[in-house]
């Protein structure tokens, strides 16, 4: 459980968190969204206290970070995976990190095994390591002491195509057997994937937080018919918003801002003829995230900016 | 997770964790006794304890006139090494948390960072004294090989206070490195730091001294480098202390405590 409540952190006049709260819960596993910039990585770095909050403030299983005892066991951190001595071998660094957790020397080579570094790799300097090999490095250090609650900023980052598959699982396993898991990211796809909760930041503020599926959940309608447009003119005429929909791959559809009673009502009233009729899918996480963050992301989307 | 069960009910099933035990203070000084071997750097710099100590002995040796073939000749050639590795030391073992970056994990698994820079300071005095009673030893070598060769008996020349006074020397040129560490938190600045502290300053009030008088009789008074001079000469005199201990307080204590001031609030990236 991590709860982070009202929290703000300033820089002079700069506001990089502003006012965040929300809550990361037990056996779920927790995105943490947002552009560039917008305060994901400063919120993360005041979670586990290398960042004094200016106001309001976090606890990590119902402590402060700072009190935990010995918070290598109870919270696995990954906040930059280059960050680690240059000259230090992968193996060293976990020793030096199981020995601070106070845990059986053998822990270095089972986690070794489990992030798949092979024990060649885990006795190479880290600074002749990939991306890749650096990520899965860190991963290992957060896992070492099986921790409870787990706060990773861009695990995915650098890993290739089957890295990211393992540690999907892998996060999912843990979050099934209880844990806590917060990933930031901004490969939504990853996210849209593994994620149980939301919550999207943007400018240091939370611009949506919830449960997935009732984010991207939607009450619009898919209708494809073989008149689009004597049907246009009857959902224009009883005031119902639609737009052009592309997703069926043909231009006879229209996404519809109503549920597919009305939307049938109103067809049969018109004596249009349909294809189809059914509940429009979820938006996208993608659709969603650009437009809740419209107004501070540093690109200008037309399209999709709703607001 | 063999058996299908949804995710509540494997939650629920969850083992209740015991509390962790807190990280008693003598594992986070093997901790970092560790880290000041297990890269390249840090085990030549330690090996170049040493290594110079020899070095410094062999020379003594090959050059030093047969009549200073005597233990405190020794002792002082390897004093000068020392004082530079040793800081050296000090200086990485702080700094490189936030040069290299490690310091993300570092305090994160000790978030109270004052447990984790006390470690360092214990393990760096602990090294200082380490290595001196190595390099006396080196010395004593060298004392009985010289006088062995020339066939004289060996001069034992320094007594316990000259010696306990030469390593409370390298312990506070040790702590100066350390300081320099805990206030630049920069590698390469905290190093060029030393060397304008305890070599381009003590150049510069040398001058100063001996063309200004005012200066010359404060010297004692203002001058840290000028009052541990003192310690390589034999006993130090009730002033001289005094004069060490204000020096300190201006030089070491007070820009230390201002270092772990900030060490303790600032941003850890």
């Amino acid at each position: 459980m991590i709860t982070v409540d009202s929290l703000t952190k300033t820089y002079g006049g700069f506001t990089a968190v502003d006012d965040v709260t929300f809550t990361a819960r037990p056996g779920r596993v927790t995105g943490f969204l947002g552009p560039n910039g917008a305060g994901k990585s400063t919120t993360m770095r005041v979670m586990v206290g290398l960042t004094p909050a200016t106001s309001g403030g976090v606890t990590v299983c119902g402590r402060q970070f700072r009190d935990l005892p010995n918070p290598g066991l109870e919270v696995g951190v990954l906040l930059d995976a280059s960050a680690q001595h240059a000259g230090r071998t992968g193996r060293e660094i976990l020793t030096v990190a199981q020995r601070t957790m106070g845990l059986p020397s053998s822990r270095v080579d089972e986690i070794i095994d489990l992030v798949s570094l092979t024990p060649s790799e885990a006795d190479r300097r880290v600074r002749n390591y990939s991306l890749g090999m650096r990520q899965r490095l860190g991963i290992a250090t957060a896992l070492l002491g099986q921790p409870e609650v787990l706060i990773l900023d861009e695990p995915a980052n650098g890993l290739d195509p089957a890295g990211i598959r393992w540690m999907r699982d892998l996060l999912r396993g843990y979050a099934n057997q209880g844990a806590t898991v917060l990933l930031s990211s901004h490969l939504l796809h990853e996210i849209e994937v593994i994620a149980d909760d939301l919550v999207v930041i943007g400018n240091g503020r939370i611009v949506a937080q919830g449960a997935k599926s009732d984010l991207l959940a939607t009450a619009d309608t898919l209708v494809r018919t073989t008149d689009v447009t004597a049907l246009s003119q009857a959902l224009a005429a009883s005031g119902i918003g639609f737009s052009a929909s592309a997703a069926t791959g043909s231009d006879d559809a229209l996404r519809v801002e109503a549920d597919t009673d009305l939307v049938g009502k109103v067809a049969l009233e018109a004596r249009i003829q349909l294809r189809e009729l059914r509940p429009a899918e979820g938006a996208g996480l993608e659709e969603m995230f650009l437009e809740l963050t419209a107004d501070t992301q540093r690109e200008t989307i037309t399209e999709g900016a709703a607001a | 997770m063999s058996t299908i069960t949804a995710a509540p009910a494997t939650t629920t099933a969850r083992v209740e964790r015991r509390e962790p035990r807190p990280i008693p203070f003598t594992r986070l000084l093997s901790v970092e006794l560790r880290k000041c071997f297990d890269t390249r750097a840090g085990f030549w710099l330690m090996a170049s304890i040493g290594i110079a100590s020899l070095l410094a002995t062999g020379a003594v040796l090959l050059w030093a006139p047969d009549s200073e073939l005597t233990y405190s000749t020794f002792a002082t050639a390897i004093g000068f090494p020392m004082a530079i590795i040793l800081p050296m030391v000090a200086v990485l073992s702080v700094t490189s948390e936030w040069s290299q970056r490690s310091g993300l994990t570092t305090f994160t698994l000790v978030p109270h960072r004052s447990r984790a820079i006390a470690a360092k300071a214990g393990v760096t005095v602990g090294i200082s004294v380490v290595s001196m009673l190595i390099a006396m030893a080196i010395g004593a070598v060298g004392t009985v090989v010289g006088s062995a060769i020339l066939g004289i008996a060996p001069v034992w020349d320094a007594g316990f206070v000259d010696l306990a006074n030469i390593v409370l020397a390298q312990v506070l040129g040790m702590l100066v490195g350390f300081m320099l560490g805990v206030v630049i938190r920069n590698s390469s600045a905290a190093i060029v730091a030393y060397f304008v502290y305890s070599f381009a300053l003590t150049a510069i009030t040398e001058v100063l001294a001996a063309t200004q008088d005012w200066f010359s009789n404060l010297q004692p008074w203002v001058d840290f480098n000028y009052a541990q001079g003192a310690l390589f000469n034999g006993s130090l005199n009730g002033e001289q202390w005094a004069n060490l201990a204000v020096t300190g307080v201006v030089w070491l204590v007070a820009p230390m405590a201002f270092g772990l001031w900030s060490l303790m609030r600032s941003e850890v990236k």
